[in-house]
């Protein structure tokens, strides 16, 4: 049963209105040769109750594997009350609401996760979100060629241990405004990017992204290199991951010149912040920067103020150089956020508080090194890099990745992600993640399934 | 009834130019532009130093309602900018042919500031534009 209210009588009453005959009338301004055909290859529509027991049937097919897959989404556990207040009907809506219809009780709420979300990056100002961390990534590469005004280049540098999905879609995004992204190589021993390989001379290039951790788990030196990238005139673009934040010091501080110090731009993925992991998303990206760059900053940006009879209220700030008003010199085409999102991430952060996030953090730490000294006991297991990392790592297996994972699959065990695609250089690695959320039994667990299927 | 002073030149995108004793120019938007854009909270002033072609983009004007590109009047160098917008960008909106004044420029071809339209021209050019 559809559920368009117009029956026949209403419809023909509405033709009759305009005077067309036919609903196929008002198609006539389209060309015959770009009508599609009725679809050939989509089934006939079934039954509500149809449908609902071909569904149940497929969710029955899933089971509940120990997921040990990191590589930019994050198993944390989510407690019960981010969602059950999330889903309020207050809350619970898929729509961004605008300056004229949006509430104060939605605008503070945005307000104050821009607020955790600047002081858990050290930075002056955050935005209401944006769509993911691989777009803010690229929003950030665009936002640093406009605000860096003393390079003309448009040439930024992006290490390749940045997660692989984030420097496809920055190349997609960039490439045809004339940005060029310029590969630097990570060094083979620590997985990370060797400050000492870093050229002397750079010429103008307008901007450094540095990842903490990187794609492989592994810490940067990110003194050295905020240090090197503001010498050389470029501006620092963090991209990090929240959680690490609650232990590892924040992008505002990184750099030891004190004229100098602090990222200009940090972005990230966050949802390891409350949003479970959904086969792939929803998830919100996180943008901050430095006060003198906000103007160049995208996305809807909510400010504090006092209306006339001196009361707190909230607003949407610096509208003037969203889409909807500045239209093609906007700062981005984007002018929406991802409320939901950060309405979980939000609550989650406050229930959390400090203490949890750090404590998450430990704890995942923690597991993955205990993770990888049981796998590593192994017989041709080892881990590749030798610096010190946070809650992953990259391991080499004795055989091709694919069929390990295949095999460990099959025992009810998701052991990483297969590196080989993107990674050929490494040979048969994986990267493994162990979060809070597993207990010392997974870990038995997953290290006598790979026992098993590599005797 | 918006102020043309008399001895400015103007030009169609709202800028003025006074041309100075010395022969450099100093530029900044008309009392019109700033009544249409109202209350300003920002301007992005142009880089010291640089230079622009008659009608390049060089400097932002941002109110609360609009950001407007402000556009270089003639072919030149800029050899000041006024700081003091950054602490008052109102000033914009109290003065916009005195105080308000954004850059100065020395100008490549004094022949250029001859073709701008002069104050009768202009006063012509917003009547025309507010039907």
């Amino acid at each position: 049963m559809p559920f368009i209210p117009h029956n026949d009588a209403d419809t023909r009453a509405m033709l009759d209105a305009i005077g067309a005959d036919t609903i196929e009338d008002l198609f006539d301004e389209v060309p015959a040769e770009l009508r599609a055909d009725a679809l050939q290859h989509v089934p006939a529509g079934r039954s509500e109750m149809a449908v609902t027991r071909l569904m149940h049937g497929r969710a029955a097919q899933d089971t509940q594997p120990l997921n040990f897959i990191g590589a930019g989404a994050y198993e944390h556990h989510i407690p019960a009350a981010v969602w059950e207040l999330t889903t309020r009907g207050e809350f619970y809506t898929a729509y961004t609401p605008y300056q004229a219809e949006a509430s104060q009780g939605t605008l503070q709420l945005l307000y104050e996760f821009q607020t955790m979300m600047a002081e858990l990056t050290a930075m002056d100002v955050a935005n209401a979100s944006l769509y993911d961390g691989a777009s803010a990534l690229a929003e950030a590469v665009l936002m640093a060629v406009r605000a860096n005004r003393k390079s003309k280049s448009k040439r930024f540098l992006m290490p390749a241990n940045v997660h692989p999905v984030y420097r496809q879609v920055v190349e997609t995004i960039v490439k045809h405004q004339g940005i060029t992204l310029e590969l630097l190589d990570y060094d083979a021993r620590g997985g990370h990017l060797d400050p000492a390989s870093l050229p002397g001379e750079p010429g103008d290039i307008c901007a450094l992204v540095i990842p903490q951790p990187n794609f492989f788990g592994v810490l940067e030196d990110v003194d050295a290199l905020t240090d090197w990238a503001h010498g050389h005139g470029m501006l620092v673009i963090a991209v990090v991951n929240p959680t690490a934040l609650a232990l590892l010091t924040p992008p505002g501080e990184w750099g030891r010149d004190d004229k100098t110090r602090g990222a200009d731009i940090v972005c990230g993925e966050g949802q390891p912040l409350g949003a479970p992991l959904s086969s792939g998303g929803p998830y919100f990206g996180f943008m901050c920067c430095k006060q003198k760059h906000v103007r160049q900053m995208p996305g809807r940006i909510i400010g504090a103020t006092v209306d006339q009879d001196g009361k707190p209220g909230y607003v949407l700030t610096l509208q003037a150089r969203e889409q909807h008003i500045r239209r093609s010199k906007a700062t981005s085409n984007i002018c929406t956020n991802q409320g939901l999102l950060t309405t979980a991430a939000t609550l989650y952060m406050t229930l959390m508080g400090p203490d949890g996030l750090r404590q998450t953090a430990a704890h995942s730490h923690a597991n993955t090194r205990q993770l990888c000294e049981r796998l590593c006991a192994i017989d041709g297991v080892e881990k590749i890099f030798d610096r010190p990392g946070f809650h992953e790592a990259v391991l080499r297996l004795p055989r091709p990745a694919a069929e390990v994972l295949t095999a460990l699959e099959d025992r009810g065990v998701l052991g990483g992600f297969d590196l080989s695609g993107h990674y050929p250089e490494l040979g048969n690695a994986i990267l493994v993640c162990a979060t809070e959320t597993k207990t010392a039994e997974d870990l038995d667990l997953f290290a006598s399934a790979l026992k098993d299927v590599l005797a | 009834m918006s102020n043309v002073p008399n001895e400015l030149k103007y030009t169609k995108s709202h800028e003025w130019v006074r041309i100075e004793d010395d022969g450099s120019v100093t530029i900044g938007i008309t009392d019109h532009a700033q009544d249409l854009l109202g209350d300003m909270v920002f301007i992005e002033l142009p880089e010291t130093d640089a230079n622009y072609t008659a009608g390049e983009e060089c400097a932002v004007v941002e109110s609360v309602k609009a950001a407007s590109d402000v556009y270089a009047p003639i072919t030149g160098e800029v050899i000041a900018v006024n700081e003091e917008l950054g602490d008052a960008p109102e000033t914009v909106n109290q003065d916009p042919f005195g105080n308000g004044w954004i850059f100065k420029m020395t100008p490549e071809d004094a022949g250029e500031i001859e073709e701008l339209m002069d104050a009768e021209a202009y006063r012509e050019l917003i009547a025309s534009e507010s039907h």
